[in-house]
């Protein structure tokens, strides 16, 4: 099918995007999953404000040790940054698991953020991450939202209709961190049914986030606890999958945890 | 709107609304039906072209969004009419196409593939097309037809 009629604005500057944006306006960033939601005419926003002239919204940096990823960074940026491998190899990880290169060529960090698919891969590694989510409106300005409170339900987060995500902030994982991010889909490529991001720094430091056990990225603080006090990978899959009802995710995602957790370990 | 792309090397304007998709610019502006419509939703990879080098979907891009920018369909791939790219007489020769719907999808994937990565495994070639379907060859001709070409370009095989 073919999209409804639309207004069409392209601003070129952060502030401009803000004046256009509001409540039946959507931001169009890589377009990977809004154009298919307008094809269908799932979404009939009557305009869309494209956001990939925006200049200032597309870049990697790190600064004082901390990860910044401007919202319009696409995909393949950070599959083939070697800051990203360095110092965050769990976002190089979990990226490789979205979709196919022709989407990562086009879809962005921000809007897999945004558009919160709950099988997204990107929203649970940077739930593991602690990453903070940085949001500006013409009306309000900017505030910082923490990944517990930014993912509300599938797709849908704590975003108001005139704001727009700007930047995502990823804290320095602690010295000596290891990471790995493991998921089940039926062929390479599709949406996940299960996954688990997980990072691990000597005995202190554990985190572990997991894909398709809730509607929204979920951690797992009490496998997280159990590790820190000496739990094998095994005991602590057991715990962090222990609260889903359904025996075949239960069964997927304490594997799934046991084989990333694992994964970490042996570095 | 009326806007202006440059595919396969040649400039084409043509008056569009905001929500003609790229795919629909390519085959009906510039008539260039080479690039197949599939799903219309970005999950058969029939439409994928090359938007200055890099694949992508052509129905998950508003045409306006590729103004002033470079387009490579199937039409562009070979270097003249008489002659077919080197993956093209792979695809011929390794039967790695039946109805042919899907061909020049997997085309454009695997040259960008090729470029990017001369000497890819197996495991990458089935990797890197794994977002193009095809309902007739079951893969295996496509993946040897690749491979083939890889082996080819490689100064220590002859």
């Amino acid at each position: 099918m073919k999209p409804a009629p639309f207004g069409y604005v392209a601003p070129s500057t952060i502030a401009a995007a803000l004046g256009a944006l509001g409540e039946d306006a959507k931001p169009l960033a890589g377009g990977q999953s809004l154009v298919p939601l307008l094809n269908f005419r799932l979404a009939r926003p009557e305009t869309l404000v494209d956001l990939n002239g925006i200049a200032e919204l597309a870049y990697l940096r790190r600064s004082d040790g901390t990860l910044r990823i401007g919202a319009l960074t696409r995909q393949v940026t950070i599959e083939r940054s070697a800051v990203v491998a360095e110092g965050w190899p769990l976002l190089a990880q979990a990226v490789r698991h979205v979709a196919h290169p022709a989407i990562r060529n086009r879809g962005t960090v921000g809007g897999s953020v945004a558009h919160a698919d709950p099988a997204a891969e990107l929203p649970v590694a940077l739930t593991a991450l602690d990453a903070r989510f940085h949001v500006r409106s013409a009306a309000r300005g900017t505030r910082t939202i923490a990944a517990a409170d930014l993912f509300l339900a599938p797709l849908m987060t704590a975003l108001e209709p005139d704001e727009l995500l700007v930047e995502i902030e990823v804290p320095p994982p602690p010295a000596g961190a290891r990471s790995a991010f493991v998921e089940h889909a039926r062929t390479h490529g599709d949406f996940a049914v299960a996954g688990a991001a997980v990072v691990r720094a000597g005995r202190e430091h554990a985190a572990v986030a997991l894909l398709g056990a809730g509607p929204t990225p979920v951690r797992a603080p009490d496998a997280e606890h159990a590790l820190r006090h000496g739990a094998s990978a095994a005991e602590a899959a057991a715990i962090a999958g222990a609260g889903l009802d359904d025996d075949y995710r239960r069964a997927l995602t304490t594997e799934l945890v046991r084989r990333a957790l694992e994964e970490a370990q042996a570095g | 709107m009326i806007i202006e792309i440059e595919i396969n090397g040649e400039p084409c304007r043509g008056e569009i609304e905001p929500r003609t998709l790229l795919s629909d610019f390519i085959r009906h502006t510039a008539g260039l039906t080479g690039t197949h419509v599939g799903c219309e939703h970005g999950v058969c990879g029939a439409c994928t072209v090359q938007l200055d080098g890099e694949t992508v979907r052509s129905c998950l891009m508003l045409a306006v969004q590729a103004k002033g920018r470079s387009v490579l369909t199937v039409e562009g791939l070979a270097p003249g009419d008489a002659a077919l790219h080197p993956l093209q007489r792979a695809f011929h020769e390794h039967h790695a196409l039946q109805c042919g719907f899907c061909t020049p999808g997997f085309l454009l994937t695997a040259e960008a593939l090729l470029r990017e990565r001369p000497d890819p495994s197996e495991r990458e070639v089935r990797e890197a097309l794994a977002g193009n379907l095809c309902r007739c060859t079951g893969y295996e001709g496509i993946v040897n037809a690749v491979l083939d070409v890889a082996r080819a370009g490689r100064p220590d095989v002859a």
